[in-house]
């Protein structure tokens, strides 16, 4: 649905996208993730003609964005939906104001916007607040009609900049649970941009990395986190305190292997004792997965790998 | 003395600065706008063209009104018919206040959230439809005050023409506050002006205030 090859974009002399590959498939959620700087707004900008780029390619519904002329673009945004961090909202217009406007400007039937207007209003479960102004919302609420807005030209489509940056974390939670419903309701990709590695964990699919403009990692969620490559463990700013002497073994849990009981059952099994040395369990989705590093004494390596290897375990030595 | 000399004055003070004002206002919003677009992070940057406006709009600015009168005489007798008079004053009133409202409509303008006009280019918004249906509507409550704070500088100003022709309070005060010593008539006049400011002053703060919401 999004197929970007090789883009680069400069300001001026400052490269700041720098041989982006990416593909977004239909029904995904995909985030696009980084440091503040790393250049993921101007990635996502490029995506709905908000930001030009020179060389390389960004298709979107198999359309060449960069050669769309002016009447094109304008078409083809309807089919793109955004959600801002500050929402973005007219202050002089009522919630039913601002999501109509949309429709207004693309000069849709009277009643065709009101029943669109109140659907949505529906769907975000603002119906109450109709008649408000964005000035007596709370920033949750203010999000929910931007996301309402950005719905009304029925897009394909929905790109998310910073969407709960501003928000605290209940808050962040709720419009978390209202995009993932737009998602699957109505089958719309999203696209979020985000520096929270929780908002990616709890909603997306896949995502890239960004770094000063570079991809330096990309996959789905779980392999990202479950097993986190050097960059990567730098980008989340852990690195796990392991033990001299011994062997360090790195046990990875996915989500298929739901409890932990293969470690005491190895124990027992083998009849041998270690210790466990570091461990996480993340909460991806819905699921949740996690590592264990554990450190046996070298004698035990050969039993223990054999011992993996038949249980079909993913690990490594840390 | 009040029915014969005063209310006429008030009458001729509010018809030149009315009209002068709205004159300006509609001259104003063109380069307002054309600032806006071509400014540098606009919605069609010009440099070049930013610029000569730029010049053209600090130029007027910066006369005198007295001088811009004397200077606009010709132009006035050309449009009006003759260059005296309460009706040729509008035509100076009006091109001194036109690049003052450009200015100050061109700021309010500038204040609407950068984010909205972008929310507005995302869902397929031209140009027009972002000045028109979103940055002035967005911008209305300080276009307002642009408007009354123009009014009462015209109304100034129109105190200064009626000294040389243009009729009005200002006319008033000079024949008969200052050349027949009448410090009544002069208080009066005074006093007049004060109301009239303080009027649209309220005025305009009461529909900013319906405005801004
Ligand atoms: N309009 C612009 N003009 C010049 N430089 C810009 C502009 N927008 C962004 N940049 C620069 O591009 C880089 C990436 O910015 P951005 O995409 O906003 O990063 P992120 O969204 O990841 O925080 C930054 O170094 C930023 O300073
Ligand atoms: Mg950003």
């Amino acid at each position: 649905m999004i197929i970007v090859k090789n883009l680069d974009k400069y300001f001026g002399k400052e490269k700041v996208l720098n041989n982006i590959s990416l593909e977004i498939n239909k029904g995904d959620i995909f985030a696009l993730v980084g440091h503040s700087g790393a250049g993921k707004s101007t990635l996502l900008r490029c995506i709905n003609g908000l930001e030009n780029y020179g060389i390389g390619t960004l298709k979107v519904f198999d359309k060449e964005i960069k050669e769309l002329k002016k009447d094109e673009l304008r078409e083809f945004r309807k089919n793109v939906g955004m959600i801002f961090q500050h929402f973005s909202l007219m202050q002089r217009k009522t919630v039913y104001e601002n999501i109509a406007l949309p429709m207004q400007l693309w000069k849709y039937d009277k009643k065709e916007i009101d029943k669109k207007v109140m659907e949505l209003l529906e769907l975000v479960g603002l119906s109450n607040k109709k008649d408000s102004y964005p000035s007596q919302l709370s920033g949750g609420q203010k999000q929910r009609v931007a996301i309402a807005r950005a719905l009304t030209l029925d897009p394909k489509i929905l790109l998310s900049d910073e969407a709960t940056s501003a928000l605290d974390p209940n808050t962040t939670a709720s419009i978390l649970e209202l995009l993932k419903k737009i998602n699957e309701k109505l089958g719309i990709t999203i696209v979020i941009v985000t520096h929270e590695m929780d908002v990616v964990k709890s909603i997306a699919q896949k995502a890239i990395l960004l770094e000063h403009g570079n991809i330096i990692g990309s996959g789905y969620i779980e392999d990202l986190f479950l097993q986190p490559d050097e960059k990567m463990k730098k980008f989340l700013g852990e690195e796990e305190v392991v033990p001299e002497t011994g062997i360090n073994i790195r046990l990875h849990f996915p989500k298929e292997i739901a409890q932990y009981s293969i470690v005491t059952h190895m124990a027992r099994t083998l009849n041998i004792d270690f210790n466990i040395v570091w461990g996480k369990l993340e909460k991806i989705n819905t699921h949740v997965i996690g590592s264990l590093v554990i450190n046996i004494e070298e004698k035990d390596e050969e039993n223990v790998t054999e011992y993996l290897n038949e249980k079909n375990m993913r690990w490594e030595k840390a | 003395m009040f029915e014969k000399i005063l209310l006429p004055a008030i009458g001729e003070t509010l018809y030149m600065s009315l009209t002068a004002t709205f004159l300006a206002v509609l001259l104003g919003f063109i380069p307002a706008i054309m600032l806006i677009l071509s400014d540098e992070d606009g919605l069609k940057p010009n440099a070049k063209l930013y610029r000569s406006l730029d010049v053209v709009i600090n130029t007027l600015r910066s006369f005198p009104f007295i001088i811009l009168m004397i200077i606009l005489f010709p132009v006035t007798k050309m449009i009006i018919g003759k260059s005296i008079g309460t009706t040729a004053a509008i035509v100076p009133l009006t091109i001194g206040a036109a690049p003052f409202i450009a200015r100050l409509i061109e700021s309010a303008l500038k204040e609407v959230d950068k984010g909205v006009v972008e929310a507005a280019k995302s869902f397929g918004a031209s140009n027009f439809q972002i000045i028109f249906k979103v940055m002035i509507v967005e911008a209305l409550p300080g276009i307002i005050s642009t408007i009354t704070l123009t009014l009462i500088t015209v109304v100034g100003f129109s105190a200064m023409a009626g000294a040389v022709g243009g009729g009005g309070l200002g006319d008033v005060a000079i024949k008969y506050g200052y050349y027949r010593f009448q410090t009544d008539v002069m208080i009066y006049t005074v006093m007049a002006l004060i109301v009239l400011v303080q009027f649209f002053q309220s005025l305009g703060d009461y529909i900013y205030k319906i405005t801004k919401k």
